[in-house]
């Protein structure tokens, strides 16, 4: 049965990506142990409705932790205390009756805050367009099973393929780096098959691309510790390993052209 | 009065004759066209993505902030197509054939069979795009019988299917992003559709983050806008899934088919109390192993583990030996909906049944469990806070597809010339009630086999026309009317708040237009929602601006089209008289309890023409006719 928790929220509040931020205390009374973290949100903004205020903006979607669309920095961790878990299937039941919770945006300079809670963060998107897919225009595939790929590979691939693009990764990252979400990428496509004809392009791209907008990982790991897929940081060991060597091929291929 | 151009000769044929019949647009000529395609889930990433590889020039809008966000990512059991690698005996036939009897034969025979034949091209594409798929040690792929098939064609990538397609659809948009062919509009709510002459010609969108309306023109206009079960409220679907572009092209004149069917799936978490938000599926493949009961005695409240077998009743086991806990999905969902309204139900609020696991648990081990369905459990253990390894879990139906939506013919054009609708959006392939691993299927059919194929035939006659400009007065007046709107609901100045009024719209719909109607209830609805309309609209509290991210705002415009939409769906489920798949009529049953259609008066599609916001819409009927599959009564005794 839902117990009720009083709990003393610090909310980040920010008109827009140019105003200055600030706190909002807020005393939430009586909320279900059984609420997610979301729902617990949206119980605080009917009651800031109700008294004439406007509601606090966070970005949110599916509530299945797999969209990707949440992510809140919950007393300074990104997606809060529960490991392997988005801010949405994060369930207040994991809170103390009294706790004190500091709510922000994820921070990082290629994430700006549009309002509140909620950050851009389009920068994901530039990564990806610079050569995070397989190039097989549709019709031209052959039969599905003419390509055949050991189970542990296909396995391997998915331990990667299944980041959600959350952003985590770079909130948590002293650094703000992209290294997991843009090793994930390599990694689902570089062990693959189809992907070896792109592989050296691709990492090339995607990594200089990545440090456009980031900052440079120093090995911290704190991006695994805060990934709700908990994506390993073998990827990372892997991306610098086919970048190196994709600078080498690259250069040798350019020379001969 | 609607012609669905189904092509001529033997249904084998009619895709084929038809691709070679219809217009095409030479490949220099391509980038001389311009269209513009709404939502980026399957269908809409997919269409985008081809049509761009093809030449033409391509935007795409989604209210995300990336396109890899739209609710596809959320599909978790798999995808089918008529491989055949299990050597079980599946064809294009029979898929067809499936589909056609699970939809309760109230689907278009010739779009079910294109649909079956470019099945097995999807996952090929799929594949070479590099979606992580299940394998078999071999290196081949591997596959699951789902949703009660009695042939293995689903394929699947973990519980993640529908995350992995979307990606695959994702980054191939990206490359053609790349290219230069697409242009992808972010945080857009496209919230008007323009319409010049008869024909589609742009639309009007509203930028969720600085407030700005826009208006974008195209030679032709996809919706790939996905379905409509938040009007419940409460559904399995994402909390920003919304009916608006749709709704906002029927009221530009698209009809809409068949709002009445929607699909209420068995296996969710029940709702635990009111500040609950979204209903969370646990996948069909869960009651492969789990048994269903509930305790003989309403009042036996003991905990399940304490309810002896003699004291527990298998509803679904007895009732159905030879499917037993796999009946399809509109079964096993009124068969729930019957024992909790007997009171029988179980759980705190007593809204939920059992779905044990301790059979097999004692039979094959925990661990093998674990194999399974570990991210199962372990998403239920997240959110309700108890161990399925230990207690039952206590599952109940929520709202998750809606077979209805924009009326469309074999080219997937809508009533309106040069608007297209693909995916969940649009009527055609599903009937009455959708199976298992169907969706995901439909969408990457429209949009990657299907419409980059007959859009040509529409453009082809349009070689040489520029675009409507956007200062036309037919974009002016939109733009207008949009900004008119939106600004509007910042002066109502109300009492109460949008969700206020979402939740109790979802609770008339619900109650009256659910899992069972009839004739009383839907009359009741059909009162009590225009007077809910008119509250919400003289009522409903916005604060803010309408020049910044405003959240209420973004939802006050899709609660309002929610609101005719749901007057619509009651009025065709009670014009309905007859049950048919998802749309259970109580005065219409067998003396089994069973849907009882009446094909001889009800073998139609119901198209509702939008007339004007005083005068109801008009029935427009396309007739189905079936050559190649018989028409009987679904039986899962």
């Amino acid at each position: 049965m839902s117990r009720m928790l009083q709990l003393k929220l610090r909310i980040w509040r920010q008109g827009g990506p140019a105003s200055r931020g600030s706190f909002l205390d807020v005393d939430a009374h009586d909320i279900p142990t059984d609420a997610s973290f979301l729902e617990m949100l949206d119980i605080v903004n009917e009651r800031l409705l109700e008294d004439g205020i406007e509601p606090v903006v966070f970005a949110h979607d599916c509530r299945e932790g797999i969209c990707g669309t949440c992510g809140l920095m919950i007393n300074g961790r990104a997606h809060g205390p529960e490991l392997g878990t988005a801010t949405c299937q994060l369930h207040m039941r994991k809170f103390k009756d009294g706790d004190e919770i500091v709510i922000e945006p994820f921070r990082a300079a290629a994430f700006p805050v549009v309002r509140d809670l909620m950050v851009d963060r389009r920068a994901f998107d530039r990564i990806i367009e610079a050569g995070g897919y397989i190039s097989a225009p549709t019709g031209t595939a052959p039969d599905a099973n003419e390509i055949l790929i050991p189970k542990d590979v296909a396995d391997f691939s998915m331990d990667a393929a299944q980041c959600i693009g959350c952003g985590a990764c770079v909130a948590a990252c002293p650094n703000s780096a992209a290294q997991l979400f843009t090793a994930a990428k390599l990694g689902h496509l570089n062990v693959l098959p189809q992907g070896q004809p792109e592989r050296w392009r691709r990492t090339e791209a995607m990594v200089e691309t990545m440090e456009q907008y980031f900052g440079s990982c120093t090995n911290h790991g704190e991006c695994h510790t805060a990934c709700p897929k908990e994506i390993s940081l073998d990827f990372i060991a892997l991306l610098n390993r086919d970048y190196i060597k994709a600078k080498t091929k690259n250069r040798r291929l350019a020379s001969q052209a | 009065m609607l012609d669905a151009k189904i092509p001529a000769g033997p249904i084998a044929e009619k895709w084929d004759n038809h691709k070679f019949s219809i217009k095409l647009v030479n490949p220099n000529n391509k980038r001389r066209f311009t269209v513009l395609v709404v939502g980026t889930g399957l269908a809409g990433a997919s269409a985008a993505a081809s049509m761009a590889e093809l030449g033409y020039n391509v935007e795409a809008f989604t209210f995300h902030d990336s396109p890899r966000r739209a609710h596809s990512i959320a599909a978790q059991g798999g995808i089918n197509a008529a491989k055949n690698y299990r050597n079980d005996g599946d064809s294009i036939f029979r898929l067809f054939y499936d589909t056609v009897k699970g939809g309760d034969y109230r689907s278009r025979e010739a779009n079910v069979y294109r649909l079956s034949q470019v099945s097995a091209n999807i996952i090929d594409q799929c594949a070479a795009q590099g979606v992580p798929f299940a394998r078999e040690y071999g290196g081949l792929l591997a596959n699951r019988s789902f949703g009660g098939a009695q042939v293995s064609r689903t394929f699947y990538a973990r519980g993640q299917t529908g995350q992995q397609l979307l990606l695959g659809a994702y980054q191939a948009l990206a490359g053609q992003v790349a290219a230069g062919k697409v242009t992808v509009h972010n945080n857009c709510d496209v919230l008007d559709i323009v319409v010049k002459d008869g024909e589609a010609c742009g639309l009007v969108i509203r930028d969720l983050m600085t407030g700005e309306t826009r208006a974008y023109s195209g030679h032709a206009v996809v919706l790939a806008t996905g379905g409509y079960s938040n009007v419940y409220y409460l559904s399995t679907n994402a909390m920003n899934c919304n009916v608006t572009a749709a709704w906002r092209a029927h009221r530009r004149g698209a009809a809409f088919a068949n709002p009445c069917y929607t699909q209420i799936h068995p296996t969710c978490i029940p709702a635990s109390d009111d500040f609950q938000s979204k209903l969370t599926l646990m996948s069909e493949s869960l009651r492969n192993d789990g048994r269903i009961w509930v305790p003989r005695d309403a009042k036996d409240t003991r905990s399940p583990e304490l309810v002896d077998e003699a004291d527990r009743y298998y509803y679904l086991e007895e009732k159905y030996p030879a499917f037993g806990n796999l009946v399809p999905r509109d079964v096993a969902s009124r068969n729930a909906k019957t024992v909790v309204d007997k009171g029988m139900g179980v759980g705190p609020s007593r809204n939920g049944v059992y779905l044990d696991f301790s059979d097999v648990i004692a039979a094959d081990g925990e661990q093998v469990v674990r194999e399974k369905y570990g991210n199962l459990f372990d998403m239920y253990e997240r959110i309700t806070g108890e161990n399925p390894y230990r207690v039952p879990m206590r599952i109940y139906p929520a709202t998750h597809y809606t077979m209805g939506g924009l009326w469309v013919d074999y080219n997937l054009m809508t009533t309106i010339p040069g608007l297209y609708a693909i995916g969940e959006c649009n009527f055609s392939d599903h009937g009455a009630n959708r199976l298992g691993a169907s969706a995901l299927m439909q969408g990457l059919a429209d949009g990657y086999f299907v419409l980059p194929y007959t859009i040509g035939d529409y453009l082809a006659e349009k070689l040489g026309d520029p675009v409507v400009p956007t200062d036309d007065p037919a974009f002016t007046e939109s733009v207008t009317a949009v900004e008119d709107r939106t600004r509007r609901w910042l002066t109502v100045k109300g009492s109460l708040t949008v969700d206020h009024y979402h939740r109790e719209l979802g609770k008339i719909i619900w109650e009256y237009c659910g899992m069972t109607r009839n004739r009383a209830g839907l009359e009741k609805a059909l009162n009590e929602i225009p007077v809910l309309r008119e509250e919400f609209r003289a009522n409903v509290k916005v604060l803010g601006s309408a020049d910044t991210a405003n959240q209420s705002l973004e939802k006050v415009n899709r609660v309002d089209d929610f609101m005719e939409l749901a007057e619509l769906k009651v009025r065709d489920a009670l014009h309905r008289e007859e049950s048919c798949g998802g749309h259970f009529r109580e005065e219409h049953q067998t003396e089994e309890g069973e849907a009882q259609r009446d094909d001889g008066n009800f073998a139609y599609v119901a198209a509702w023409q939008w007339q004007n916001p005083d005068k109801p819409q008009k029935l427009l009927a396309e007739p189905l006719e079936f050559e190649y599959v018989k028409l009987t009564q679904r039986s899962y005794k």
